[in-house]
Parts: structure tokens; sequence; C-alpha cells
């Protein structure tokens, strides 16, 4: 822990609070590669940017040179595994209190090693404020960016990137954040910045947008009148104030000017035909409260119609809230929806988004680092590195809330390669990937965290034993667990905090953590093992398969896909195979089968080993006798055991030595392997890799197989695809298998054909 | 919470009073009896069957009916039943059908005494409590939106549009002879209004959030005779008005807006324009009770919601039964009015040219030869948006509660003032810049990025935030940021409904405006600049009687 006191500051005289101590490890982190600095400084908080490399290790299969024929023995695994140092980009955006300003440009100072540096983006209206201390502290060529066009194209970045980034806010329901699923295409919209003013824009495109208008009573009028009407001088203490005052005391209510009759003419009462208009009229003292309920019903409905009028003309119904008026707090939120609802009579939703905080000082990074194309790329939230949502709740021990009310982080992975829609959902606008929303279902919550809390131990221990050889390796497990513990704590007190709680995304959450602790791929000799293993039986299952007649062989292959994703061989209490399935539609597909070929088949593999190299290939070997073409999509980097792009290319060449019908598959490229651009043991099929969907458009894929349980029932298993899909599971978890009406291991085999 | 109104009914009796002219074409029309092309239904077909009847005097008073029956008759066209049809009376009303047989009862009596045809109290009951039901709730923060009268708008550009336009025409092409007396109608018109005529005194009352509007016509041409037979009371009501320019501690008379020698009803006089709080509502109903109203037999026409906020106590107290009219007929058929008789030969309605200079500016009258499409701001405790279409065809485009009461409230909690007065006057002294965050104190200048001039506010009390600048301003520039705050506001909302409707002129009335040149200035300029010259800004020298005129037009059934 580093001590960054203020006193750089100059003066020594300061107080405490503007004292701070930064853990070096967990904020301003990769500080010695960073570059291209960004800052936003506000009234209250800064926001700082930078751009660093982050050096990962990540296990590289590489096969063996095989030209001295088959001098395979027993013992001797397929290929080899080497780890090796991979340089990432990553975006670091972390949020504090001005008053800290100081201490952390003396932070960053001495702990900036990068000399390339010479410019610092600025914007927002501290930015001037501050300009001579940034330059004197850093030694950074300060260089002033427009605000509003910061805000916006950091809006657009968090829209493009982070998935249900937009969420609304409905106060007294469970849960009281819904988040949005992104709309393939995010333009128009129109952004509603509350700040001390309000100002409304209408964004068109990535580069075009209008001032189109906007309204003095904003932020700073709250602020300003309340201060004065309550003698209170902070906005949280007014807000908190507003929170629990009686507006109808000072507001002259509809009803206060009909009587009773209201009731009769079907009226409601509780309307406000005049805000502060029983303080015209009546001599009597009104509490604070009051006052600043009454202020804050005021100023929210004046801005809900005003944002309505403009939503009305340029005919938009996507409105993003924005600015320190909303900045997360619920107070706002709740009575800038309501006005919204009511003026635009639930024709426009009230959006608010999980970053807003940060537009700023993205939109400032942006502008600087134009040269390196960074809107050419997809960027993944890393959920380890980032606080989420309300990160001050008061939920929060008092030791964690002072920190991390003290700095907000957020950190953006560069991901190789583009992400884009798969061509073939229904409709992107309306896909969903994930099957069940924790955060709505309080009891599939409550069992999934404790899964993952129970799960721990082993994948603590998993890591450890992955890396034999690394003296720090229990250390570093024990930093993970305590990250992802820390994590799933959170998540139980506010499971929006990261978007929509999910199982994919307590899957990923485990992955980001162990990437970060350097465990890049701890199932890498499992799966090396398991895919030996498998390999050797693979002539024998193609033998024996090719002894069965037509109908039985179409059997044997589901089975042997399903079978893959079975863990080594459990207790059956029933044969699992024994039909009808607990979703059974496997004898439509047996007749579809008896019909034409599919032209090509779209399939995500999923474990190793058995599943994809008993399971997949014969299917896939199947399928291209019939005249289909394939495409294998596996993951571009690990997730527990499933196969990797890598290992299924080393897999695919070893079964072709062996199987011609294979071997001319891959020579002619009608057998395609490609990778999905994800990392994660689940599937969003609205985020992948651009050279899958390129290839599925060429290919013309009419069928769809996903296998195994993350892929297709924890997700996608409500997914509406235009072409015939396959979603094929064993459910492995008793409670799930429960809740779907079925026992352990019961067999999931959904075939699809969408409605003509 | 946007109801559909209950279309109302074309009256009859409207087309009795006003100048018969229909075009030719539908004229041929109605005497053919063919049926008028109307996308209306069955309603309006009623209504014009009335219509018809009427014109040609086909329906006459059936001379032997018994009272009852005639009441029924020349009240209404209005049977029951067909009032349920035109009107749309509720459900609720009919329950509360007993109070009617009493007040029924009371126009039977009038009847007897021959005291001249009343305005169909039961339909007129009906038809008031119908239309108002569904307008109610105008002051919200925004109140219904839309009310839009689709049934009346494609009605007017059907089947009864001409003679609605025709009338309202006739009235304007008259100016500014329409308060010269009944020398352009014709001698049977004269005996028609004679005979529909509501006895004395006539009133016309809007009783509002914050302040109650009277109107009051003052007969100059009472024969002597009439004298003779004026009741005591009526008579002490009318001196007690006309020579008092103040009434108790608070009640005022705004000498300045009368409007002489004026012709309601075939009948010549002066209109008194009177103002007081709607705290001192028990009061004036007590008074009411002191002096003996109801022996007079008067009706009270009243809008705004105290109209049903008060309504008990005036039956209780004062025995008096109000007729309830809905506040936006009401208002916009005041504006219409008053602005086609002009304000003693003068322009009623007017504007501002070079608003931002106070050298300059000039306040000039303005012609409103093509009313339509109007966009009425009507700002009062709350503020209410019209869009105008035609004499019978608006909606309510939206409200917002920032409107008069909260300047005159916010002025009370900020500086200790007490009156409207006084909180205006403070305004005149003060310094909004002082309170508000300009453009150019956060930017340095004007923001060009977005085209936004340095002197715009930012950002309303936004100065306030800081201690320093707290202790540094005085009252009179709170007054003034306050005054700023909410008329900026109003003249942005403004704007952008006009926008969205697609109308340039914007006339804004209401009381907030009452001696208020800083507000009507800063609106003029506001809606000039922001729309670089495409919005008008308008007023009106009347700006806040319009409802209590509307309630009044109602009583004497002037369309």
């Amino acid at each position: 822990m580093a001590e960054c006191g203020a006193s750089g500051g100059g003066s020594s005289g300061d107080t405490l609070d503007k004292s701070i101590t930064l853990p070096p490890d967990e904020i301003f982190r990769n500080l010695e590669n960073a570059k291209r600095f960004a800052i936003d400084i506000g009234g209250s908080l800064t926001k700082l940017a930078y751009y660093s490399t982050v050096q990962h290790k990540v296990a590289k299969v590489r096969s063996f040179d095989h030209s001295g024929k088959d001098a395979e023995h027993d013992h001797e695994p397929p290929y080899e595994i080497s780890v090796q140092e991979e340089i990432t980009a990553r975006l670091h955006f972390i949020k504090f209190e001005n008053t800290y300003i100081g201490g952390c440009l003396d932070f960053i100072k001495d702990h900036l090693v990068n000399t390339e540096t010479k410019v610092i983006q600025a914007t927002g209206g501290g930015a001037y404020k501050f300009k001579d201390l940034i330059e004197e502290k850093l030694r950074l060529k300060v260089d002033k960016q427009d605000v509003m066009t910061c805000l916006i194209k950091g809006c657009n970045f968090v829209l493009k990137n982070i998935p249900q980034e937009a969420f609304i806010y409905q106060k007294d329901s469970d849960p009281e954040f819904r988040f949005q699923t992104n709309h393939p295409n995010i333009f128009p919209y129109l952004l509603v910045n509350i700040g001390s003013g309000v100002s409304i824009v209408k964004v068109e495109t990535e580069d075009r947008f209008e001032w189109v208008g906007g309204s003095s009573i904003g932020g700073g009028t709250f602020w300003g009148l309340g201060a004065l009407l309550t003698r209170t001088k902070k906005f949280d203490e007014l807000l908190h104030l507003a929170s629990k005052g009686q507006h109808t005391n000072v507001d002259m209510l509809v009803q206060d000017i009909y009587g009773g009759a209201h009731q009769t003419l079907g009226l409601s009462g509780n309307l406000i035909a005049s805000s502060f208009g029983k303080s015209a009229t009546t001599d009597k003292e009104f509490s604070k409260e009051d006052m600043a309920k009454s202020l804050l019903h005021m100023i929210s409905n004046d801005i809900g119609q005003l944002a309505c009028l403009h939503a009305k003309l340029h005919g938009l119904d996507r409105v993003y809230f924005g600015g320190f008026f909303i900045r997360g707090h619920p107070v706002t939120m709740r009575t800038i929806t309501y006005s919204i609802n009511f003026f635009s009579k639930g024709e426009v939703q009230a959006l608010f988004l999980r970053h807003e905080g940060y537009l700023g000082a993205i939109g400032a990074f942006l502008k600087g680092a134009e040269q390196d194309n960074p809107n050419q790329y997809s960027w993944g939230e890393n959920y380890a590195g980032s606080s989420g949502l309300m990160s001050t709740a008061p939920e929060l021990g008092p030791t964690r809330r002072a920190r991390s009310g003290t700095f907000d982080l957020l950190e953006m992975d560069r991901l190789e390669r583009p992400l884009v829609n798969l061509p073939l959902l229904l409709d992107p606008s309306s896909y969903v990937p994930d099957t069940v929303d924790l955060t709505d279902d309080a009891l599939a919550r409550k069992y999934w965290l404790t899964c993952f809390e129970e799960a721990l131990d082993g994948v603590v221990k998993r890591a450890v034993a992955s890396q034999p050889d690394a003296a720090d390796a229990t250390e570093r497990a024990e930093k993970f667990r305590q990250k992802y513990w820390d994590k799933l704590q959170t998540l139980r007190h506010q499971p929006f905090a990261y978007g929509t709680l999910t199982v994919r995304s307590l899957l990923d959450t485990r992955e980001h953590c162990l990437n970060e602790f350097n465990f890049p791929d701890p199932y890498s000799k499992v799966k090396q093992r398991e895919n030996g293993v498998a390999l050797k039986c693979f002539p024998g299952v193609i033998r024996s398969l090719d002894a069965l007649g037509w109908e039985e062989r179409q059997l044997a292959l589901v089975k042997g896909l399903l079978a893959g994703n079975v863990p080594s061989r459990p207790l059956w209490s029933r044969s699992p195979w024994e039909r009808p399935w607990l979703v059974d539609s496997y004898s439509k597909w047996l007749q579809r089968l008896k019909g034409p070929p599919h032209k090509c088949a779209l399939i995500f593999a999923d474990n190793s080993g058995v599943d994809i190299i008993l399971g997949v290939f014969p299917f896939v070997r199947e399928l291209l006798f019939r005249g289909t073409e394939v495409i294998l999509a596996c993951n571009s980097g690990p997730a527990l055991n499933d196969v990797t792009h890598s290992e299924a290319l080393i897999v695919a060449e070893r079964i072709a030595a062996m199987d011609p019908v294979v071997h001319s598959a891959l020579r002619e490229e009608r057998l395609l392997l490609v990778q999905t651009g994800s990392s994660s043991p689940c599937l969003d099929l609205s985020r992948l890799d651009k050279g899958l969907a390129v290839l599925v458009r060429e290919r013309g894929a009419d069928l769809v197989v996903i296998e195994g349980m993350g892929r297709a029932v924890h997700t996608n298993y409500h997914a509406a695809l235009c072409c015939e899909s396959l979603k094929l599971a064993v459910v492995k978890n008793a409670w799930l298998a429960e809740r779907l009406g079925g026992r352990l291991f019961s067999v999931i085999f959904k075939y699809e054909v969408p409605a003509e | 919470m946007p109801r559909k109104r209950g279309r109302r009914t074309l009256h009859p009796r409207v087309h009795w009073a006003a100048p018969p002219s229909l075009s030719p074409r539908r004229h041929r029309l109605l005497l053919r009896g063919a049926r008028i092309p109307t996308s209306t239904t069955v309603r309006s077909a009623l209504c014009w069957e009335h219509f018809i009847g009427r014109r040609h005097g086909r329906i006459g008073p059936p001379s032997s009916c018994s009272d009852w029956l005639a009441a029924r008759w020349r009240n209404g066209r209005g049977s029951r039943a067909r009032v349920r049809l035109c009107s749309g009376w509720s459900a609720a009303e009919e329950a509360r059908s007993p109070a009617l047989g009493a007040w029924l009862g009371r126009q039977r009596w009038l009847l007897r005494m021959g005291a001249g045809r009343f305005g169909a109290p039961m339909e007129r009951h009906g038809k008031a409590s119908a239309t108002s039901a569904s307008s109610a709730g105008d002051p919200a923060p925004g109140g219904p939106e839309g009310r839009r009268r689709e049934p009346m708008r494609r009605r007017a550009s059907s089947a009864s549009a001409p003679a609605a336009e025709a009338s309202a025409e006739g009235v304007r092409r008259d100016r500014p002879g329409s308060y010269s007396g009944p020398t352009s109608v014709s001698r049977q018109r004269v005996d028609s209004l004679k005979k529909k005529r509501p006895l004395f005194p006539w009133f016309g009352l809007d009783i509002g959030g914050t302040l109650v509007k009277l109107v009051y016509f003052e007969p100059k041409d009472i024969t002597a005779e009439e004298e003779e037979e004026e009741v005591e009371s009526l008579k002490s009501i009318r001196k007690y008005l006309t020579s008092h320019v103040a009434y108790g501690s608070t009640g005022i008379r705004d000498v300045h807006l009368e409007l002489k020698d004026l012709t309601l009803c075939g009948r010549k006089g002066n209109l008194h324009f009177i103002r007081f709080p709607t705290h001192d509502m028990p009061a004036f109903i007590q008074m009411g009770r002191d002096k003996n109203f109801s022996s007079l037999h008067t009706v009270f026409c009243a809008t705004g919601g105290g109209a049903y906020k008060f309504e008990q106590d005036f039956l209780t107290i004062g025995d008096l039964q109000l007729c309830k009219l809905d506040e936006l007929d009401c208002l916009i058929k005041g504006i219409l009015y008053i602005d086609s008789v002009g304000f003693n030969g003068r322009s009623q309605c007017y504007y501002f040219e070079n608003p931002a200079d106070s050298e300059k500016c000039q306040k000039l009258p303005f012609d409103l030869k093509n009313p339509y499409p109007l966009l009425l701001v009507n700002i009062g405790s709350g503020v209410s948006i019209l869009a105008v279409y035609s004499k019978d065809n608006y909606k309510r485009v939206t409200g917002t509660s920032l409107g008069g009461g909260t300047f005159f409230g916010l002025c009370c909690l900020l500086t200790g003032c007490t009156t409207f007065e006084e909180a205006l006057e403070m305004a005149s002294r003060g310094d909004s810049t002082k309170v508000d965050k300009l453009v150019r104190d956060i930017y340095g200048g004007d923001y060009e990025r977005f085209g936004l001039p340095g002197w715009a506010v930012a950002s309303s009390f936004g100065n306030m935030m800081s201690k320093e600048k707290r202790e540094a301003v005085t009252k009179e520039d709170l007054a003034r940021a306050t005054l700023i705050t909410i008329t900026n506001n109003i003249g942005s909302i403004a704007r952008m409904c006009a926008l969205n409707e697609n109308i340039n002129q914007v006339v804004f009335v209401g009381n907030f405006l009452r001696i208020n040149t800083i507000a009507m200035r800063l609106l003029a300029y506001a809606l000039d600049y922001w729309s670089k010259g495409q919005l008008k800004a308008l007023f009106s020298e009347h700006e806040g009687y319009f409802g209590a005129v509307g309630a009044l037009l109602e009583l004497l059934k002037i369309p």
C-alpha cells in the first residue's frame, strides 16, 4: 500500500479526509504501462481515464510434430501446452471526489513510467479550474475537449460495448432496475443531460448530433434554490431531505382547487396544479423536507415534460438521462421516471445508464485516442476490475463503503476481434441470451449464488493444481477466492450491480477473476488428458456407429452428442436415454433427417474430450455424409473445460488423420473451424466473432446446433432463430432439473423449426 | 387521465342568438331536408334536427301544454334523454337528479311568472357538468394531456362547421360595431333576445386556485318603468358594485378594464371586472346570503375549480345554485368574444416590438383577424396550454405546475413579500444574473458548439450553489430570478407546444401577466429569439378575466 497524502498540495495543514491511501493493485492499476490520459472534472467528482496494456499468462496449445509416423505411445498427450505471456489492451476508468485530485495526480506521476505521453485530454467544468494543477503535477499539456461532444462519444461507446448498459428504474418493484437489451442499432436517441442546467441532444450517428434544446431549470436550480429555501448546503443532503418530505403541504394540488369534486369528476386530485402554490396563499411555515420535496418534483416534472415534448417533436422513443442530478440517485431517477410516464402516457421510457458518470471521461479519452481507432474494436466490461452500480449502497459494510465510495472503477478489455449479432437471430432487438433473470427471480438467485459459493473451494483447488510449478499459485488462488467471494456478496445485496444477474454473468465474473490472478486456463491439463483418451477411442466409436442401421445410428449420434455432456459415468437411477426425454422432439428431427439435407450447419461445441471427439465429430461426420457443410464454432479463449478453437484445430487435425471423411471435408472446406470470439462457458448470440457471422451468411447456414447446459439451457433456451435449430443438453443440476419439471440428468432435445 | 369529453350540443338557442347566416348551400340542404353529410354520430344528427326545426318554426312552443312540459320544451330541446345524448351526461349526474328537481321547480316558477325564457337550466346543468367533468384536472402538472375534441373537430369540418363559422365570423365582421346596439340585427331577433334574456343581475364568475374573477354587466338602458319594478336588492347590488372600486380589504375593481356601451342580449351597459382572492370566497358567499341574492332567482354561472369546491357552500349558505361550467370552454369563449368587441374602440390584442430593447420597446395593437389556429397559454396559479382550431374545436395540449402560483409562492418564501404587486415591484429592481448562472459564466462567452449565446441562462439559481454568492444577493435579485425562471420556462414549453402543433401565434393570458411587463416582454423576446422569428407572442388587455366573461356568455347563451 502506497501512502499518498495531500502533501503534494503544498500545505501541511490539510485535514485527514484529504489524504488517502491508495492500494496500487486495486486502484490506478497498470499505471506503468499507461498512456493516453483523459480527465473529466465535474462539480464534485473527477473521472480519470487511461489506456494501458496488461500482460496475461495464456495457455497455448501446439501440435507435436507427427511426421515420424505413428510414434504414439499410450501415455503420450495428443498435443503440448505452453504458458505464454500475452499482451492485451485495457481501458481504466477511475472516479473519485475532487478533494483527492492533488493526491491522485501525485500518485500517477510517481508511478507513471511511460514517457511518451505528453498530453492529457480534459473535459468537464472543472477542467478549467484544475488546468494549472494538472499541468504542474503531471507535466502533461492539458488539451481541453468539448463537454457535450465527449459525453455523446462516451454514451455511444458504452451503448455499443456494454450489453445491458441501459436500464429503467421502477421504485417499489423488485427488482428496481430493469436492464434493457441494447438495440443492435443504438441510433437515433435523445440524451438529456441534467447538470446544473439541462441539455437535450439528439444523436443520430456516431458523429452527428445536435443540441435541440435545453432548460435552465436543472440540478443547479435544485441545489441553489434548495440551499436558499432550506439552508442545506450539500446536494446529497438536499436529496435526503427531499426523500423524507411531503410535497402536498407546499404544492397546490388539483384537489385543493376542486375540493372533493375531483373524485366525482374522476380526476386524480393529487396532481400538482401549482408548484409552491400553497406558499403563496398560506402564511404558515413549511418544513425543509416538504420544500425540498416540492422543489424536486417541480424540477423533475419540468425536465420530464420538456424531454417528452422534444422526443415527440423528433419522433424518438429512446431517451437517456444523465448528469449529476441523476447519477445513480434513486430519488431523482424515480421522479424523472414518474414524470416521463405521466407526460408521455407511457410512450417514452426514461432510460438510465450504468456507467453514466464515466461518459465524459470515456469520450475525452476516445477523442485523444482517435489514432488507435478504439471504435474499430469491440470492448468488454471486465467484471473483476469494475465496481458495480451504486457501489456506495448502505448495505455494504462501513469500511468497504468508505473505500468504494471514494473510488469507483470501470475496466474495459479490448477484445481481439469485433463482435456482431448472429445473422440468424429472428429479432436481434428482442434477443435475450439468458434464460433466467436472477435479478427478477429471488429464489433462483439465492440458489445459484450459494451454488457458486460452495463451488469456490473446488475452483481454487483446481487453479492451484493447474500450476504445480508456480510458487505463488496458492497465494494468487487465495486472492482469487477473496475477490470472487466479494463479488458474490455484492451481488447478494445488489443483484443489479453488473446489469442483469444471470448464471452466465456469474460464470463470466469467475473467469474474469481467474484471469486477473493469472490462472488463464486451470483446465488445460485436464482437457489435454481427456482429449488424448477420447482420440484413442474415436476409431472404435466410428466403427460401431457405422455398423448400425440408419435409424439406429441417428439415435446413437444424438445420444453421443448428449453423453459428452455428462461427467464420468454417474450412478443412473434410471437410464437417461429412456424416452420420452424431458423435452423431446427427436421424432420430428428424425423425420426431418429423412428429408433433403441441410445446406450448412453451424455447431457450437461445448466440452473438450469425449464431447467434442466422440460426440460432435461423429455427428459432424454424418452431416458431411449427407452433403451438409459444417461450421464448427469453438470459444476463442478458455472457459472451464470447454474446448477452445486452438484445441479444436488440433483435434480436427488428429481426427482427419484417422478419418478420410473429415480429412477430405477439411481439405475441401466443407468443414470449417471458427472461433466464437467469446471466452465464456455460455453463449451470447448477439456478440459473436465477425468472421463467424460473415461465414454464416456466405455459406447460407440453415441449421444451428447448440449443445451443453451453458449454451443451450442457461442461455439460448428461448432464443428464436430464423432457421432450424437443435438445442441439446443433459441437465446436470438437480435444482434446475426440478425447476424444469424433471430429474437430475434429464435430457433436453429441442428441435425447432421457425414458423413459415 | 385524459378522457374524451362528451360532445357538446350545438345548442339550438345558440343559433337563435347568433347572426343567422347559414351558407346558402347549407341552407338549401336544410330546406330540402336532405341528410347533412356528416361523419358524426346520431348525436349530431339529433342536434341537427332541432336546428332545422327551430329555424323553420316547425316546432313552436305548444301553447296548451302544462308548465312542466313548457319548461321541458323551452329548456330544452332538452328532454333528458337527449341531453344525455348530446352532452354525455354522466351517470353520476343522473344520480344527483333529486337536487335538480328543486332547481327545476324554481325554474317552473320563474316561467310562470313570465320572467322570460330562461336558459335551459336542466340542460345547461347537465351540459356544464358533463363538459367540466372531462375538463377538470386541467391544472395538473400538465393535467390531462391532449384532450382533443375529435368528434367536434370532425364535425367542424363537416356538418356544423359552416354555421358555427358563419356565426363567429358574423360577430367578427361586425367589429367594432358589434357593441353599438341592435341596429344590425333584425327586429325578429331582438324579440327573441328579449324573450330568452335571463333576469338581472348578470354575473360571470371564475373561481381559480388563487383569485376569483367576477364580471358584472351593469345595464345602462334601464327604463323608468323597469327601474320602478326593480327589486331593492338588485338595485343595491348594482349601486354597490358600480360605485366602489374596492370591496372589503381584498376585492378590487379593475376600473381601467371596464368595457363601456356594450350590447349584450339587446341590453346596453357597462361590463365591470372585479377580482378578489379565493380565500375570501366564504366572505363573498356570506355577502350573497346577507344581500339575499337567492331572492333574485338569478343564476350564478361559475367556472374554474372553485365552482366545484364551493358549490356546496353556495347552496347551503347562500341558497344559491351554481351553474358549473367548463373552464376551458369559458376561457376560449371569453377570449374570442372580448377580442371581437375590442377594448372601448381600441384593440384588445397586442404585441411587443423590440421587446429586448427598453428604449425602443413598443406595445402595439395586433389585429387577430385570423385567430386560428392559435396556441392559448393561460397562466394562472398553474399553466394550461390549449391549441384552438376554431370556436369550438380545441384541445388541451399540456400544462405545467410552474405558473403564477409558483412565482408568487417562491417569492414569498425567498423574500418574505406578501402581495403579488410587491413581488413584481421587487423583481423590477433586482438583477437576476447575480442569482442565475449564465452560459458565459461557464464558457466565458457564447457556447458556439451548440449555438448558445453567452447571455442565456444556463442554470436558474445556479450561482446559489455557492455560499459566497448566496450571501451576496438581495431579495430583489431573488425575486427577479424567480420571475425570469418561471417566465422562461413557460415560454420554452409554449414554444415546444407551438412546434409540435405547428401553430405560430401564441396568445398568453392569465393573471400572472397582470401589471407584469417584465414577463410579457421576456416571453415576447424569448419566443421570437428561440424560434428565429417564427413565433409571435400576443397578449390581451383583459388577461385574467376571460374565463369569467365566458361564464357570463354562457348565462346569456351567447355563442
